[in-house]
């Protein structure tokens, strides 16, 4: 097998704290191949943001190798996009001034960057909003518009942090659709992190199982359903035999109990 | 017209208020016979202003500069101090120490040093008014350098931002509500420096005209010095406020302000 594009070696994660250090991620060997979308899904405390900070150069690791394209990541990537849990929109300026913000923040040409930052907008169904200011906007378009600013220098990797997490269903499956088609049409390398087993089978190639206490991972799967994902896939047989899958591993790891 | 007369109500009101104030003063003056040396009637110190306009426009003048240049020089040493004390672990251990210990003293005892150092000009009264101030401007301007979200930093470390690009892209914009407060503290402390210094030496500026006014038991100049520095205090304040809304029409405190500063335009 060729070299992976992203490869976790061994890497582990530990958090110094006052009644000593707090193993977060433990030995993770993980490959995930160029213009793939890999979802990352775990319950919460499983380390699965920390992982996506690691892989960031956010957050040191203490242990094993994170590397891109064979290079070791030491500083974040210069073809890094990432979209976090929260918008973290710049109250005082524009959303097309905060879809902006990405280039300026590289030092880039704000200008050579607006018919790019106006384009996204529109892709995401902002065009009309792009002089607006944040707060204007509801919680659905506040989240796309900062999709929108993670995408503004086209990065061939995109790190997204249970971006949806705080929408309600129906704007969550719209992203999804919108996500999705995103991915189909550029190809970009797709690193997402989420607890909803619906929205990892929906969007993803490849789901990774982690599991808490330490943050491992459980189980690495490919997910072998048709390109083109009409919502109403969730309601095929085969859409519901991969959630299962991995409802049985939460329940075999404990996480619903009651169930 | 209309949209004037509803801009104005709050000024309106004030101005109502005192005017309420003012007659019932009058009124409770003369009724009771107030000796006028005592309490003068609103009606003796706005006849006291007419008689002499220059002189008390030449004097406020005076005051009004000195806590503006001191205003200044406290806002741009604060906000540099500030940024020193947030970015450097050797400023913050060292330089709030001293401003701590500083802002501990009294200033009002320091005003004597400064005249001994500068002598009975403009000067020692700058320096009063920037002693006193810098504090709220560094305290706050501190706060809001510190009270950012993490994921904000976290946005600029992805872009390899340098820490100056993060400074003036993400952290100063996201300090300035704080920095304005501290602001409207600090005008109202240049002020009260200013007259702390012509209290104690010098021959310019309305707490001049207060001490020489209560040598010869003038009271009703003493209340002309009085009102003048009440709206002059409130103009200082009010252009502050008039600054931030103009600055800052995104921030939660400003939206939808009824006075017509800070309203966004809406498509």
């Amino acid at each position: 097998m060729t070299d992976p594009y992203i490869r976790f070696d061994h890497v582990e994660k530990t958090y110094p704290s006052a009644r000593g250090p707090i193993l977060a991620l433990k030995d993770i060997n993980l490959g995930i191949a160029a213009g793939d979308f890999v979802s990352v899904l775990g319950p919460s405390g499983c380390g699965k943001s920390t992982l996506m900070k690691c892989l960031a150069a956010l957050e040191p690791i203490t242990g094993g190798r994170i590397t891109i394209g064979g290079a070791p990541v030491t500083e974040p990537p210069d073809n890094l996009g990432i979209v976090f849990q929260r918008d973290v929109l710049l109250d005082w300026r524009t959303v097309l001034d905060n879809v902006l913000v990405t280039a300026e923040l590289r030092g880039l040409d704000k200008r050579a960057h607006r018919a790019r930052a106006l384009e996204l907008l529109a892709l995401f169904g902002l065009k009309d909003y792009s002089d607006r200011y944040p707060w204007e906007l509801s919680g659905g378009m506040r989240q796309r518009a900062s999709i929108c600013r993670a995408l503004l220098v086209d990065p061939a990797l995109l790190l997204m942090d249970e971006p949806f997490g705080a929408l309600d269903a129906m704007t969550r499956d719209e992203l999804n659709i919108e996500l999705r088609r995103m991915w189909q049409e550029t190809g970009k390398t797709v690193v997402f992190i989420t607890h909803s087993i619906t929205e990892a089978v929906y969007l993803s190639q490849r789901i990774v199982v982690m599991s808490r206490n330490p943050g491992r991972i459980v189980e690495v799967f490919d997910v072998d359903l048709p390109k083109h994902r009409p919502l109403a896939l969730r309601d095929a047989p085969e859409f519901g035999r991969y959630s299962s899958h991995v409802r049985g591993i939460f329940s075999a790891m404990g996480v619903f109990k009651g169930d | 017209m209309h949209e004037w007369w509803r801009r104005t109500e709050r000024v309106r009101s004030v101005f109502l208020v005192l005017i309420v104030i003012a007659v019932l003063w009058e009124i409770a003056v003369r009724s009771f016979g107030i000796r006028t040396f005592i309490l003068p009637p609103p009606s003796l110190v706005a006849k006291e202003f007419t008689e002499a306009p220059a002189y008390f426009a030449k004097h406020s003048v005076f005051t009004l500069g000195t806590t503006a240049a001191g205003f200044f020089i406290a806002l741009v040493l604060g906000v540099a101090a500030a940024v020193g004390i947030v970015y450097s672990k050797f400023l913050d251990r060292t330089l709030s120490a001293i401003l701590v210990s500083l802002n501990a003293v009294p200033k009002v005892a320091l005003a004597p040093l400064f005249v001994i150092w500068m002598g009975t000009g403009a000067e020692p009264k700058i320096a009063i008014a920037i002693m006193i101030a810098i504090f709220p401007i560094v305290i706050d301007t501190v706060l809001g350098l510190k009270s950012i979200d993490p994921e904000m930093l976290n946005l600029a470390r992805s872009c390899r931002a340098s820490p100056l690009k993060t400074l003036l892209t993400i952290r100063f914009p996201n300090a300035l509500p704080s920095i304005f407060a501290g602001m409207k503290v600090a005008i109202s402390f240049a002020l009260v420096g200013a007259i702390v210094g012509e209290f104690v030496a010098g021959d310019r500026g309305l707490g001049y005209v207060i001490l020489l006014a209560q040598g010869n038991f003038d009271t009703p100049r003493v209340f002309v010095a009085l009102v003048l520095l009440g709206v002059l205090g409130t103009i200082l304040f009010y252009l502050v406020d008039m600054a931030e809304s103009l600055l800052l029409p995104w921030h939660v405190s400003q939206r939808g302000r009824d006075d017509g500063v800070a309203n966004l335009p809406t498509t």
